[in-house]
């Protein structure tokens, strides 16, 4: 089985973004850029499968920049075997992202895919379930545990009250939430040998998909600013406070 | 533009999650509802009560018991042959069959709304609420969540909604469901509760988090909650982060306990009413949104707190 791996080239997720003035966006200029964090779990977690000989081959994607590549080595290094560019300028929507990931998924045929449940910057949540509609597949989202046996794939997902487990039948989709598993860095030795993994590049046009925009952004701003408030001396100053709030 | 809300619940009571959907749907206009389940009568009976709703569609089959996307989401793609938008409050079976939906009606769906601007125009938080964007939709057919803290509760009495039954796709016999860990418990949900405490990596163990928030979240009748830390290090079950990726909560006072505030966890709690922040230190950003802060040692000031309110 093959497993492919959806990666986005977002911001660091340690990185607080800054809003333009003129309205027009986040401000991503000279900011440090990292693999998505979700996206990092399903690349352990794809290897993890593997390891465990469950999977033969790992295909990190990504559609986006040629600075993407970065993020498609970064999978590489972990240990993705090898690699697609789908390279374009132009921002794409989840639905347009969903379209190409179909396409590319006719070409490999993998027996899983793996995502992650939201990127950071866009705070979408939705590519993985779009891209298992356009696919008539099943979906296992916001995953904790996944568990890969016969043709079948048990993934028991985060979700409001607790923990549902579902079984879906392979080929499936599964998108990773927080507590699946922890990353591993990739070493130095794999960071180079990385550097000769395959990585090919193609375009949305190759795969025939238009990626016009369906949402126009007509304004981004900041949130109201919340101001601090004021520190207590101690406990007595505390309990005060909060008498006075009327919830004691 | 007519709308097709999802109801949501567990097949015998609606979840008070619905109710925000409801007041944001009755922003476009006339809002229908979907009650998809089995043997979920009375949910529909309920839901036709919700003040502003027309008509309350029940889709009553087994293969709709659990919500799953793959047999749910093609019900929904036919019901849209009929309305214009559908609306979905912004909960973990919400963010499931949305974006399923929009998918199989080819539009972009519209995630976590926190304002309609207009007809087609709403505005929404990214970068984990550090900004916020409007933006338009040019697809025929319009598919939302919401986020429930941004709009006002509809009334659960007051309307006189018509229940009729429609049927559709069954069992797509792509997934089934297995087991549900759901956790009982008295305390208010995070999402409705109208008092937060809420503790971090900073408690050390699951022992000590119960030993020193519990007390206090009881003296308080409050839900309790969790940073990421918290939850990761098991101190308590996934289903009590707060966050970008976890629980997006507004209470009226939100009581952050040995919690840093990282922007991930800022952004699922900034709305409170009232932010109360417990830490040792003074340059923690917590202290920076809460608008009363405490610097002290939690293991000291918690107990102490908890006895003299
Ligand atoms: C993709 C992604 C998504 C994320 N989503 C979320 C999310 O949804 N929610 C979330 O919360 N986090 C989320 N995070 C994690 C977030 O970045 C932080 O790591 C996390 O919020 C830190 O939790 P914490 O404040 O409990 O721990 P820490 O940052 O370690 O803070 C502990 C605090 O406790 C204080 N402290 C220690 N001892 C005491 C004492 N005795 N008395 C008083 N104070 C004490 C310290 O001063 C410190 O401020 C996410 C991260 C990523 C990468
Ligand atoms: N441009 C992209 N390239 C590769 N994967 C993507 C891209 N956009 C989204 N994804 C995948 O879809 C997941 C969810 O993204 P979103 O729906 O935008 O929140 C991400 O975690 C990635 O796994």
């Amino acid at each position: 089985m093959k497993i492919l791996v959806p990666v986005k080239r977002v911001i660091d997720y340690n990185v607080k973004p800054r809003v333009k003035a003129d309205g027009s966006g986040v401000d991503l200029a000279n900011v440090k850029m990292s693999m998505n964090p979700f996206d990092e779990i399903a690349v352990e977690e794809a290897i993890r499968i593997k390891e465990a000989g469950k999977a033969e081959e790992i295909i990190a994607v990504s559609i986006g920049p040629a600075k993407a590549q970065e993020t498609l080595r970064t999978a590489l290094a972990m240990g993705a075997d090898r690699a697609i560019l789908v390279e374009t300028d132009d921002e794409v929507e989840p639905l347009a992202v969903a379209k190409i990931l179909k396409a590319v998924a006719e070409e490999e045929q993998p027996g899983l895919i793996m995502l992650g449940k939201q990127a950071i910057d866009d705070d979408s949540n939705q590519t993985g379930q779009m891209l298992a509609a356009l696919m008539g597949r099943p979906q296992g989202t916001f995953a904790n545990t996944v568990e890969v046996e016969g043709d079948s794939v048990t993934v028991k997902r985060e979700v409001d009250g607790g923990l549902q487990t579902v079984k879906l039948t392979l080929p499936a989709i599964v998108t990773t939430d927080l507590r699946l598993n922890e990353p591993r860095y990739a070493s130095l030795p794999n960071i180079m040998k990385a550097k000769k993994k395959p990585l090919d590049t193609k375009s949305p046009a190759h795969f025939g998909v238009d990626t016009a925009p369906r949402l126009t952004t007509t304004n981004v701003s900041e949130p109201p600013v919340r101001q601090a408030g004021e520190k207590v001396e101690d406990v007595d100053a505390l309990v005060a406070k909060i008498k006075a709030l009327g919830i004691a | 533009m007519k709308t097709l809300v999802w109801v949501e619940h567990d097949n015998k009571n609606l979840a008070d999650a619905t109710l925000a959907a409801v007041t944001a749907a009755g922003k476009l206009g006339e809002v229908h509802l979907l009650v998809a389940g089995a043997n979920c009568r009375a949910v529909a009976d309920e839901a036709a009560k919700i003040a502003g709703v027309g008509k309350v569609h029940l889709a009553d089959d087994a293969a709709y018991e659990n919500a799953l996307a793959e047999n749910v989401a093609p019900l929904i793609a036919e019901l849209m042959a009929d309305h214009d938008a559908f609306v979905a409050p912004a909960t973990t079976t919400g963010k499931n069959v949305a974006p399923r939906v929009a998918a199989l009606l080819d539009v972009m769906q519209i995630s976590d709304i926190l304002s309609v601007e207009g007809e087609k125009s709403f505005t929404r938080p990214i970068y984990a609420g550090n900004a916020i964007a409007t933006v338009e939709s040019s697809d025929a057919k319009l598919v939302i969540t919401v986020r429930g803290t941004a709009f006002e509760k509809a009334a659960t009495e007051g309307g006189s909604g018509a229940v009729e039954e429609v049927s559709g796709p069954t069992d797509a016999g792509l997934s089934s469901f297995v087991s549900e860990e759901i956790a009982e418990s008295d305390r208010p949900e995070l999402t409705s509760a109208k008092v937060i405490v809420s503790g971090g990596r900073a408690l050390k163990d699951s022992e000590t988090f119960e030993q020193v928030i519990t007390p206090l979240a009881d003296k308080l009748g409050a839900g309790i909650g969790a940073s990421r830390a918290a939850v990761d290090a098991g101190y308590v079950p996934n289903d009590y982060q707060v966050g970008q990726t976890g629980k997006i909560v507004a209470p009226e006072v939100y009581i952050a306990i040995g919690i840093s505030g990282a922007i991930q966890h800022l952004a699922g709690m900034k709305d409170s009413k009232t932010i109360i922040a417990i830490n040792k230190d003074e340059d923690a950003p917590i202290f920076q949104v809460a608008d009363i802060g405490l610097v002290a040692d939690l293991f000291k000031a918690v107990p102490e707190l908890t006895e003299k309110l």
